[in-house]
């Protein structure tokens, strides 16, 4: 099974690295983005019988390891 | 005192630190990130400053997993002594040792300079050859070493009289300047509840030697070794 893992910084937790993304952007001319918060994207493979069997596996993962839970948020995608 | 001293994959400053407590007059052994035990009669658990697993996820995050971490988490659960310096205070932090986490520099670059410190306070085992608001002069050199916590932990541990360092200027006063990595509340290191676990991001283990130019770190150790 194919998931996608996608990990982002909670609201409100500053982000120097999306902060320097963006002025970036506006030093190329693209002046019209007000905001970019930079996250992280784990493709994972998933040996499993079922999609609730998949999303504990996955769920696990992200809070043991693949998201700090003290700043970052997870969405977990099963396709 | 006898030292453990964890050594992870990207660990480079396990040999600087083991100089350090042996000036201070503590026996010291290394211990592999993937043993599950340390040594019989360890006192102080070391977790040491690098780049351990090249700091990839996120700094500390594979190591505060690692065997061995399971054994420094149950050497603190029976009073043991532990100390995370730099890389070894964000694998305190992931390992959930230590409340918060340690965030990007807040001016993204990795600073590299001596810095000045305030001891908070000198009624612990880290602390006891220092006086109580003392200015030392270390060293600091990272990226990542803003320490963040959401305002509930932070109260908690302020409240705990938690806060072992912050950054201040020479005179001992708090300023923005001082502060270089923007850590929330100026911290720079902090206890554990029960104060046996000690996290900073500087590197008292740089000023043990006169020949070095410094010599503040040495308190640190000997207050271990007393």
């Amino acid at each position: 099974m194919k998931a996608r893992i996608i990990v982002t910084l909670k609201t409100g937790v500053l982000d120097p690295q999306g902060k320097a993304i963006e002025a970036a952007l506006k030093s190329f001319g693209i002046d019209s983005v007000e905001g970019v918060r930079q996250g992280k994207v784990f493709d994972l493979d998933v040996n499993a019988s079922d999609r609730a069997s998949a999303e504990a596996t996955l769920k696990a993962a992200c809070e043991k390891l693949l998201a700090n839970t003290v700043v970052e948020n997870y969405a977990i995608e099963i396709a | 005192m006898r030292a453990a001293i964890v050594v992870f994959p990207g660990s480079n400053r396990d040999a600087d630190v083991a100089r350090a407590l042996r000036l201070a007059g503590a026996e010291v052994v290394s211990v592999w990130h993937a043993d599950s035990e340390l040594p019989a009669g360890t006192d102080l658990a070391v977790l040491p400053g690098g780049f351990s697993y090249g700091d990839y996820l996120r700094c500390g995050a594979i190591a505060g997993r690692a065997p061995a971490m399971d054994a420094v988490r149950a050497h603190a659960a029976r009073g043991g002594l532990v100390l995370g310096i730099c890389n070894g205070f964000q694998i305190l932090c992931e390992s959930g040792l230590l409340p918060g986490v340690l965030m990007r520099n807040v001016n993204r670059r990795f600073i590299c300079h001596r810095q000045t410190l305030r001891v908070e306070r000198n009624d612990t085992r880290f602390t006891s050859a220092y006086a109580r608001g003392q200015v030392i002069d270390v060293c600091v050199a990272h990226g990542e070493g803003n320490y963040f916590a959401d305002p509930e932990t932070l109260a908690r541990i302020e409240g705990e009289g938690r806060v072992a360092f912050r950054y201040c200027d020479p005179t001992g006063a708090l300023t923005i300047d001082a502060n270089r990595n923007g850590s929330i509340n100026a911290i720079a290191g902090i206890y554990s509840e029960t104060r046996n676990v000690l996290g900073l991001m500087p590197h008292p283990e740089n000023f043990v030697e006169g020949l070095v130019g410094g010599m503040d770190g040495r308190g640190l150790f000997e207050s271990l070794a007393a």
